[in-house]
């Protein structure tokens, strides 16, 4: 009876268009998109040769493992948790195609083993950390120690050289031919990128993902097995670590203990970057791949500019840092102005 | 008698007295391997020196842990420290060593002062905020060093005398290093703020209505965890001579490690500087050993994945343990009022 | 008898505070005097909480005055208001479970010795005095973590007494107690009155608040409303006042239905240390009322049905088949929806958008080859926000901006999408304006016509017997009464919710 009532009066209306497109415009994933533009802009007109298809091809190269890692790594860290120990795991995915192939293993039989090793990596993570209940910081740091340690373990200093030139070359072949701009190992990229806009975005799993990283409980509450989806999310990042370590092996023909050292810091600080919060709940993967790009272009450009590699680590810090503390600082002062809102209204 | 009993048995399952009794079973084994591990001219030097930069870094780490924030810059804090103290003597020929000390530990506070405010002022997670300065302060010292490094021969002999030196047998570095631990032992032990730390990591909210200063308090283990490093930073000087750019780079995760293992719990509220300082002195211990027992010494990163996983996984164990005891008693106490009711 | 004589100790006049847009209280007043036990009573969003937290230092006025023993005080932080004398002891204590009871009584203020080192020894001391004082025996050098709700308050006091505190707050005390405890509670209440302190005591059980206090203040919609000589008036007069109306309102349930089938069966249900033997049955078109006290497992006997917390023993049918335990999946697979008690940390994701809020448990049935849009979550909503006029300015703001009345609804509309056999509603209009209360019993009631099954948990006496077809009365874990809808009295059901076992 009652809930027939007319709904037009009380039911919100639709969103209008004015008000998505202000979400559209002002949002942390076009902030963060902006930003990319002004980088790049910048970059072209101050940095010779910064806009050549040879410098986009090496940056996408530069970038490519940690584009690939972000991807997961955003899920993981949208449901509240980090995974430290993703560079560890491209070691030692690294490490597990140079020793078998040391032992006369054919490459593709050594990369899907690698892949095995990344699943079983990530699995452990998760088991600890969702039928533990262990904090996956704590978890990740140690398994960034173990499995970096028994990769480094396995070959020691040494260095395993001398891939077949059919895979060495395969990921750095160019889509169109010489001089352009694109690398076919791209399309790795795209394939899983979409695969994860989807996941994310456009579906129920997306949707418990975001749920859980804002409020476990009441997400338990309406059906969402946190423990379950993050177990495989830790599966996610542990699996695209060891393909990011197939990609790097190869593309150096150099499979070490030591590949990759540090990576994981820049995975954490791209993501953040990119708009996600590192409390969980919110952040997009539109962002995050450009936050990847915002870092990767500076990074190139700051190195075709002759900058040490090493200010470009302190310009990544600084990126970091001030990604984070300027919403900080936009809150205070929104809460600030609201106060004397509230106190001039009271007077 | 009880009580000496239950004192007895309260000290067994701490947390400290397994990390030590792990210490000696180490160096027991090494020394059946090779009795120069701990007897030989400089086994018994080593076994005190080698852990000494590391504790600094481990009760540093801890005491920032013990309120629920963490410092991974300290590595950088340590390296930035170090080469700052090399170069002040390289480009400053007869400065006074005990004022180089002093600046160069100074530095080391200043750089915690910088986390600390970014920290609590700005409200950011520590975590990412000290993964920031861990890049800016390396890159500012790789960016300073370049591929240059201070060498023995920079450096004036009353300076490295204090990394060879030793007092009553007791090397210098390990002095100042137990110095250093037994004033931050009391301060979180005996001091009012000290235990504030402790309420803060245990319940953040409850601090905060409580109406302690956490702001302060966060601000302040900042300060003194560079502090810390800052010293580690010029023992590291004062010992190897030799100071590049990478100098204490990776140690942020020993030093976690340290703590973690030493039974500082990573969300914060328990855990003692003693257990961090043992779990620094095993972590060194441990790497010192491998070698010696026939292990490549490539392996002690792993050893140490293996022990922080593993001491995790223990305090869960005797936490659920714990909990499950507690909520029987409390099963059988209100059984026992509804018996006395009826 | 004390009002007029002796000056307040702490009086409260036209405090306001405003949060955004919102205003928690309007005009908050209150005198309290020295050695009197005063019970702040309103219903849940009258202001009291609001009110606390500004005498507790917690929030600042934005107008009215603060007067503590005569003197103007305007408190910035609950150091400033304990330093003053104000102790609060809030509805969930507020301690360090990793530290020791002693230092959480002596916690910023530890007895030291000379160079101020902190003092274990006679700090452990001193606790147990106090404990002595409190007539309970608790080991002071124990860690505070597992302590039982009763003996974390009676340490919240200790630490009020070691302040010696003028003015006690109590937030609800005794909602977790049982009755021994409440008994002890109540005797260390009037002696700290009798010592002269002053204490407000914030209750909504009737017979706590007679038994105790000697002055009451009534608070409504954010606002005072009146004070009184605890033996010049009744509950019903100060219900009356409570709630702005008579107490008897009709509530909109649609009498002499027949129900149909069984749709929940509960058969011995048990869970060591919060229920045990629990059978029962919801039918078809019925709503079957949960009673009982706060804290004697009415909640838990719910998340145990629905799988989000595991039980020992016994079983649970819906339409007759089994349901799998532990697992809250199947449960809405099956037709089961919960709308829980705490609906800013349960029932909904309050930073959350309204639209997904109302779509989380749909999700998968909303997507179309696996995908969904939030185009398609928007209708959905749409719906659904029509259906129960749940008045938010867009379905795309964050749940958590919305009015408590609306929140609920929202967590309705959620649970009313996925079309369930059985709804459990966990205190369905607590903290919401009488409004929005009615169109929750008028929902509940067409829903029960349309032959849904509600289980429906209240600590409302009026409302389970307004609103139920069968009382199921809870009491310490186990069912102690059941009543038909002519049966049920409250007199019935609060014997069978309160009395002890020798009465059994």
């Amino acid at each position: 009876m009652t809930r027939t009532l007319e709904a037009t009066t009380t039911a919100p209306a639709a969103p209008s268009v004015g008000t998505r497109l202000r979400t559209l415009l002002f949002g942390r994933s076009a902030a963060i998109i902006a930003l990319l533009v002004i980088v790049w802009i910048i970059a072209s007109v101050s940095v010779d040769n910064f806009n050549t298809p040879n410098t986009l091809y090496f940056l996408i190269l530069d970038v490519f493992p940690v584009l690939l890692i972000a991807l997961p790594m955003t899920f993981v860290i949208i449901t509240g948790e980090i995974d430290l120990s993703v560079a560890s795991m491209v070691g030692l995915s690294s490490v597990t195609i140079g020793a078998l192939f040391q032992a006369g293993v054919p490459v593709p039989a050594a990369v899907a083993a690698a892949l095995v090793v990344g699943i079983v990596g990530g699995a452990v993570n998760g088991f600890l950390v969702t039928a533990l209940g262990l904090p996956s910081l704590a978890v990740t740091i140690g398994s960034l120690a173990l499995y970096r340690g028994i990769a480094v373990g396995i070959l020691g200093t040494t260095a395993v050289t001398g891939f077949p030139d059919v895979f060495t070359d395969l990921v750095k072949e160019r889509l169109f031919g010489r001089g352009t701009a694109i690398p076919t190992v791209l399309i790795v990229f795209i394939v899983l990128a979409i695969i994860a806009i989807v996941i994310l975005h456009f579906t129920g799993t997306g949707r418990s993902t975001y749920a859980i990283g804002l409020n476990k409980e009441a997400s338990a509450f309406s059906g969402i097995n946190a423990g379950r989806l993050k177990f495989w999310f830790f599966v996610a990042t542990g699996t695209v670590s060891a393909l990011a370590g197939v990609f790097w092996t190869l593309r150096y023909d150099s499979a070490r203990g030591d590949n990759a050292m540090g990576l994981e810091l820049v995975v954490v600080a791209a993501v953040l970057v990119g708009g996600v919060s590192i409390f969980g709940g919110r952040g997009s993967l539109v962002g995050v791949i450009a936050g990847v790009l915002v870092i990767g272009a500076l990074r190139s450009a700051l190195r075709l500019a002759d900058v040490s590699s090493d200010v470009i680590n302190v310009a990544t810090g600084l990126l970091l840092v001030v990604s984070v503390i300027v919403p900080s600082i936009i809150t205070a002062i929104q809460r600030l102005v609201q106060r004397r809102r509230a106190a001039a209204a009271a007077s | 008698m009880s009580a000496t009993t239950s004192r007895l048995a309260a000290l067994v399952k701490r947390r400290e007295t397994s990390v030590a009794l792990a210490v000696i079973v180490v160096i027991v084994i090494a020394t059946l391997f090779n009795s120069n591990f701990a007897f030989g001219s400089d086994g018994f030097r080593n076994l005190l020196l080698t852990p000494s930069i590391l504790v600094l870094l481990a009760i540093a780490q801890a005491v920032v842990v013990i309120t629920r924030n963490i410092d991974l810059s300290v590595s950088a804090v340590l390296g930035l420290s170090a080469y700052a103290t090399g170069r002040m003597f390289t480009d400053w020929p007869g400065a006074p060593t005990i004022l180089v000390i002093v600046l160069g530990i100074l530095l080391g506070t200043g750089l915690g002062v910088i986390n600390g405010l970014l920290v609590s002022v700005a409200k950011v997670p520590a975590l990412v905020i000290t993964l920031g300065t861990l890049y800016i302060y390396r890159g500012i010292d790789i960016a300073w060093a370049g591929s240059t490094r201070i060498n023995a021969s920079d450096l004036p002999s009353d300076f490295t005398a204090i990394g060879t030196g030793s007092l009553f047998g007791i090397p210098w570095l390990t002095v100042i290093a137990l110095i250093a631990f037994a004033v931050l032992a009391y301060y979180l032990g005996y001091a009012r703020s000290g235990r504030d730390l402790y309420a803060i990591g245990s319940n953040p909210d409850a601090a905060e209505l409580y109406g302690l200063p956490v702001a302060r308090r966060v601000f302040g283990t900042f300060v003194i965890s560079g502090t810390l490093s800052g010293i580690a930073g010029v023992m590291y000087a004062a010992r190897y001579a030799t100071v590049s750019a990478t100098a204490g780079s990776g140690m942020e995760l020993d030093s976690v490690a340290a703590a973690v293992i030493g039974g500082v719990a990573i969300f914060g509220g328990s855990g003692t500087v003693l257990g961090a300082a043992l779990g620094a002195v095993l972590l060194s211990t441990i790497n010192r050993a491998l070698p010696t027992v026939g292990i490549q010494d490539f392996w002690q990163q792993a050893v140490v994945g293996a022990l922080i996983i593993g001491a995790i996984v223990l305090d869960r164990v005797l936490y659920t343990r714990a909990q499950r005891a507690l909520t029987k008693e409390r099963q059988s106490s209100s059984s026992e009022r509804e018996g006395a009711r009826s | 008898m004390t009002i007029p004589d002796t000056p307040p100790v702490l009086e409260l006049r036209d405090v306001r505070k405003t949060f955004g847009s919102v205003v928690a209280l309007d005009s908050g007043s209150l005198a309290l005097s020295p050695g009197s036990i005063h019970a702040l009573v309103g219903e849940n969003g009258a202001g009291k909480s609001t009110l606390v937290k500004v005498i507790a230092g917690v929030h600042r006025r934005d107008s009215g005055s603060v007067t503590l023993a005569g003197s103007e005080v305007d408190f910035g932080s609950t150091a400033d208001a304990k330093d003053a004398g104000i102790a609060v002891i809030y509805q969930e204590p507020t301690l360090f479970p990793d530290l020791t009871v002693a230092e959480n009584v002596f916690m910023g203020r530890h007895p030291v010795r000379a160079g101020g080192a902190i003092d274990r020894h006679v700090m452990n001391e001193q606790t147990s005095a106090l404990f002595e004082r409190l007539g309970v025996s608790i080991d002071p050098s124990r860690q505070a973590l597992g302590l039982s709700i009763a003996d974390q308050q009676i340490l919240e006091i200790a630490k009020a007494i070691s302040l010696d505190a003028r003015v006690l707050v109590m937030d609800e005390p005794t909602a977790a107690l049982s009755g021994i405890e409440v008994k002890r509670l109540f005797t260390i209440a009037r002696a700290l009155r009798d010592e002269g302190r002053g204490i407000i005591f914030i209750s909504h059980r009737f017979d706590e608040i007679f038994d105790l206090c000697d002055t009451v203040t009534v608070m409504r919609d954010g606002a005072y409303i009146s004070t009184h000589n605890i033996d010049d008036v009744t509950p019903a007069e100060i219900v009356t006042r409570m709630v702005g109306r008579d107490v008897d309102t009709l509530f909109p349930k649609t009498e002499g239905t027949q129900p149909g089938d069984v749709v929940l069966s509960v058969e011995n249900l048990g869970s060591p240390g919060t229920f045990s033997g629990i059978t029962f049955t919801v039918r078809e078109r019925e709503i079957v009322g949960l009673a009982g006290l706060v804290g004697a497992g009415r909640s838990e006997i719910a998340r145990a049905i629905f799988g989000i917390d595991d039980y020992a023993s016994g079983v649970v049918r819906i339409d007759g088949n089994m349901l799998a335990k532990g697992n809250p999946r199947k449960a809405i697979a099956a037709g089961i929806g919960l709308v829980p008690e705490d609906r800013r940390q349960q029932g909904l994701i309050v930073d959350m958008s309204v639209a997904r809020n109302m779509t989380l448990v749909i999700r998968r049935s909303l997507a179309k080859w696996g995908l969904m849009s939030s185009r398609s979550e928007y209708d959905r909503a749409h719906d659904g926000a029509a259906k129960l006029r749940v008045k938010a300015g867009s379905l795309e703001s964050d749940a958590g901006t919305m009015s408590g009345g609306n929140q609920q609804k929202v967590v309705l509309a959620k649970w009313l999408a996925t079309n369930p056999r059985l709804l459990i509603v966990d205190e369905p209009t607590r903290g919401i304006d009488v409004g929005t209360k009615a169109e929750v019993h008028r929902l509940l009631d067409e829903l029960a016509q349309e032959g849904m099954a509600i289980l429906m948990i209240s600590s409302e006496l009026p409302e389970v017997l307004g609103m139920s077809d069968r009382v199921l009365v809870v009491r310490e874990g186990r069912l102690t009464a059941e009543f038909s809808r002519d049966e049920a009295t409250s007199e019935a059901v609060m014997t069978a919710a309160t009395r002890t076992e020798e009465a059994a």
